[in-house]
């Protein structure tokens, strides 16, 4: 329901941040982490444009309710043991 | 206090004695004396203020957002390219509806390269959503930015605001100015307090997402708060002058308008050539006053439209061009005095780009062609005034 603009603030505010955003659900290929392999550089960490990585005792664990599948960890992980999975066949 | 200090000095002692909390700034010609000196009052603690040095003027101001939206009083001074650097950012201080307020000392456009004066900067931010206050004088600089922020921090207001100093010609000349006592300014301007600001452990987003169903409606306020703002400048300015006995005449200044023929129009430092001009004049029996442009936003239309009503000319004195159009402040003048019945002659001068002097001769030749299309009913062109090469003397 559009709202009166006296009803309104000033400027739109929001009391919930924007984890409220569940961006996962947009994700059509996933990252899955080969843990052998991985040497715990935190370099997928630093790069994950969505803070979707978690590390959790120095290992990388992908958040996957707000991973969008974009690849930028699979593409700077100097190891290169992150790979990217369709979701229908992960 | 009564000393001697330049326009950037001034502009410095006006944000001490607001008292502002946070300062974030990147230096540029000519402003850089004026962060300078706050730099200085921070570190020796005359001012309990944040200073935040930063990479660009598009972070100062992003810093000063954030700061202002967590309840901060902040200030930032810029010029220029940097003024520009920062234009996205602009918008979104007047659209969060933050009470911000910058001296911006006004510098040509490049290239060619220039760090002299003119308003081009300053135009450029005409639709950002900021008052802009053109100043004529060191004093004027310094009581402004204290009655800028009683102004925008108004609950009706919520905006931001910028202080203009003429590059050069004020931020590097030194005149007498009066610094007020800090317990008067403290009884005029009180604390900053926002009903809204983010507190930690409360997490809130300012300025998120609407869908179109309710976009016009926050556009809206901001035109009402922008509304407010010209009476509530007029009646800061009258307590102002209770307090500190100073005044510099609304939106619009009238020098020696009641009978006067035709007037000159314009904005900043070049007023107090055209003063002279015009007591000259006068002393020679010719009808000319002066409207001096001191708020571009919100713009004095009502002024404007009460002075087209009684003059027979305007010249408007514009220190940039809008290419393909004419001079901003001419467009706008003639569209107020045009609202009423009478239509006096308007022409547009454009003068003193890149810090070209603007020299009472110059200023007198003005009033004399004025007077003379006046007479002429003639609808004008633009005219640029003292460029090589085109057939008209000016000097
Ligand atoms: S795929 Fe993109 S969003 Fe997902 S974890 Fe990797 S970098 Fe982050
Ligand atoms: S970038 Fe590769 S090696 Fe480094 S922590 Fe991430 S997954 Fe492990």
């Amino acid at each position: 329901m559009t709202k009166s603009y006296e009803e309104l603030p000033l400027t739109p505010i929001s009391t919930e941040p924007s984890t409220i955003n569940l961006t996962g659900l947009w994700r059509v290929i996933r990252p899955v982490v080969d843990k052998e392999k991985c040497k715990k550089c935190k370099i997928c960490w630093k790069f994950c444009p969505d803070a979707a990585i978690k590390l959790v005792d120095g290992e990388p664990v992908i958040d996957l309710r707000y991973c969008k599948g974009c690849g930028i960890c699979a593409f700077e992980c100097p190891q290169k043991c992150i790979i990217m999975v369709r979701e229908d066949e992960a | 206090m009564r000393t001697v200090m330049t326009g950037n000095y001034a502009s410095a002692y006006g944000a001490k004695l607001a008292k502002v909390e946070v300062i974030a700034a990147y230096p540029i010609t000519p402003q850089t004396s004026i962060v300078e000196k706050l730099a200085e009052f921070v570190s020796t603690g005359e001012l309990r203020a944040k200073f935040i040095p930063v990479e660009s003027e598009h972070s100062a101001m992003a810093a000063c957002i954030a700061a202002e939206t967590a309840g901060a009083r902040t200030y930032t001074a810029t010029s220029s390219h940097g003024l520009t650097l920062m234009h996205e950012v602009l918008m979104w201080a007047s659209g969060a509806r933050l009470p911000i307020v910058m001296t911006n000392v006004s510098r040509a456009m490049a290239p060619p390269w220039s760090v002299w004066v003119d308003h081009m900067d300053s135009i450029a931010q005409r639709d950002t959503g900021w008052l802009q206050f053109f100043c004529e004088s060191n004093q004027e600089i310094l009581d402004t930015i204290i009655m800028a922020y009683k102004v925008c921090e108004s609950s009706g207001v919520m905006l931001p605001a910028m202080v203009i100093e003429d590059a050069f010609i004020l931020s590097h000349t030194s005149e007498p100015v009066s610094v007020p006592d800090q317990e008067l300014v403290n009884s005029f301007l009180p604390a900053y307090a926002p009903e809204y600001k983010i507190e930690v452990g409360k997490p809130m987003g300012f300025g998120s997402l609407v869908k179109p169903d309710q976009y016009m409606e926050f556009r809206y306020k901001a035109m009402l708060g922008m509304k407010e703002a010209r009476d509530r400048f007029l009646s800061v300015e009258q307590e102002f002058k209770h307090i500190f006995g100073r005044e510099y005449g609304g939106l619009l200044e009238h020098y020696r308008c009641d009978d006067a023929e035709v007037v000159l129009a314009c904005a900043g430092s070049v007023a107090s050539t055209a003063k002279d001009v015009v007591d000259s004049l006068r002393a020679r029996g010719i009808r000319v006053g002066l409207a001096r442009i001191r708020a571009f936003r919100p713009f004095p239309h009502q002024e404007f439209r009460a002075l087209g009503a009684k003059v027979d000319g305007i010249a408007v004195l514009d220190r940039s061009y809008t290419f393909g159009a004419a001079g901003a402040m001419f467009t706008e003048v003639k569209a107020s005095a045009y609202s009423g019945q009478n239509r006096p002659i308007i022409k547009n001068y454009i003068a003193g780009l890149g810090g070209r002097d603007i020299t009472p001769k110059i200023i007198e030749k003005v009033f004399e062609d004025i007077q003379l299309v006046t007479k002429r009913r003639e609808e004008p062109d633009v005219e640029w005034v003292d460029v090589a090469g085109l057939p008209r003397r000016w000097r």
